[in-house]
């Protein structure tokens, strides 16, 4: 599976996503620079967490305009496989690639640690090798990732087999609607989830449920 | 040209700094407050002359980049 991850001034979570590519993949990723206009030959993008343009405006609207961004549109539509994590969520609702948008916290606090998630959906390249309702831990780290959209819009993504992942009883950590974490979109191609899978994907680093997102991916895509 | 543009959150969107900025108040015994909702200002100047020109690409703008119209509502002033 060949893989590019965007960097974007202020991406603080690139190399996090490179590194556990790598390891998992046995392919090093590319790193594309948000002003780069075309994309290399890939199977999966992934657009990482971080405070892209220092969050001014709104959370990723900056970088959903960024160059690279025309080419990730475009071929996304095509059915190329994009992941965005945290800021890269907030980027792919920024450019309509998934539905919604992400509002400040409910507690208006950054919310940093653990959380717990269900696996709500495995029918999709993202999360095919982990079973359905399976429990999981990935941290958040985000100030903005109160997901909300109009009641129509919840129906339709629930309808549809789109929520892949929802925060445990108890545990949403912002006030998301619903307790959505992660969305796919329409094609299922594109995949937005507020936790981070790529920092979990090493015992040393606290865990290690992240690792089976990217061994999907890589079942997938290869 | 000059232009104001006020962007703002739509109705029925959770505006948690309006709510906190509303508890602050009310902290500081301005018992009155009911509610508070906030927003930005963004003032632009425009190599423009026209007004109706100038109008239709601040709605452009407004819809590109200055607001998310998915929880987002803006006015467009025009200033003298």
């Amino acid at each position: 599976m060949k893989s590019a991850v965007i960097v974007f001034p202020g991406s603080n979570c690139d190399r996090d996503a490179a590194t556990a590519l790598e390891h998992l993949a046995g392919e090093k990723p590319a790193l594309v620079w948000h002003g780069d206009s075309e994309l290399p030959d890939v199977d999966l993008v992934v657009l990482p967490g971080g405070f892209s343009y220092g969050d001014y405006l709104r959370s990723g609207a900056m970088a959903a305009q960024s160059h690279i961004m025309r080419d990730i549109k475009t071929k996304a539509g095509k059915g190329l496989a994009v992941l965005g994590i945290c800021n890269g969520f907030q980027m792919l609702t920024e450019t309509e690639l998934l539905p919604g948008a992400l509002l400040r916290n409910a507690e208006l606090k950054f919310v940093c640690r653990p959380v717990g998630l269900e696996v709500e959906e495995t029918q999709s390249a993202f999360t095919r090798k982990y079973d359905k309702g399976q429990h999981v831990t990935f941290p958040v780290a985000h100030g903005d990732g109160n997901y909300f959209a109009d009641e129509t819009t919840l129906d339709r993504l629930e309808g549809e087999g789109r929520v892949v992942f929802r925060y445990a009883p108890g545990e949403n950590p912002n006030g998301s609607a619903r307790d959505i974490a992660g969305i796919l979109s329409e094609k299922r191609n594109v995949l937005g989830l507020m936790p981070h899978p790529e920092r979990v994907c090493d015992p040393l680093l606290g865990g290690t449920d992240g690792i089976a997102l990217f061994q999907s991916l890589i079942e997938a895509l290869s | 040209m000059r232009a104001r543009v006020f962007v703002r959150f739509k109705t029925g969107v959770l505006d948690p700094q309006g709510n906190a900025i509303g508890n602050a108040l009310r902290g500081l015994g301005f018992s009155q407050v009911r509610e508070v909702r906030q927003g930005k200002v963004i003032d632009l100047e425009l190599a423009e002359r026209d007004e109706t020109k100038a109008r239709a690409s601040l709605k452009e703008m407004c819809e590109k980049l200055l607001a998310n119209t998915v929880i987002e509502k803006y006015e467009i002033e025009l200033l003298p």
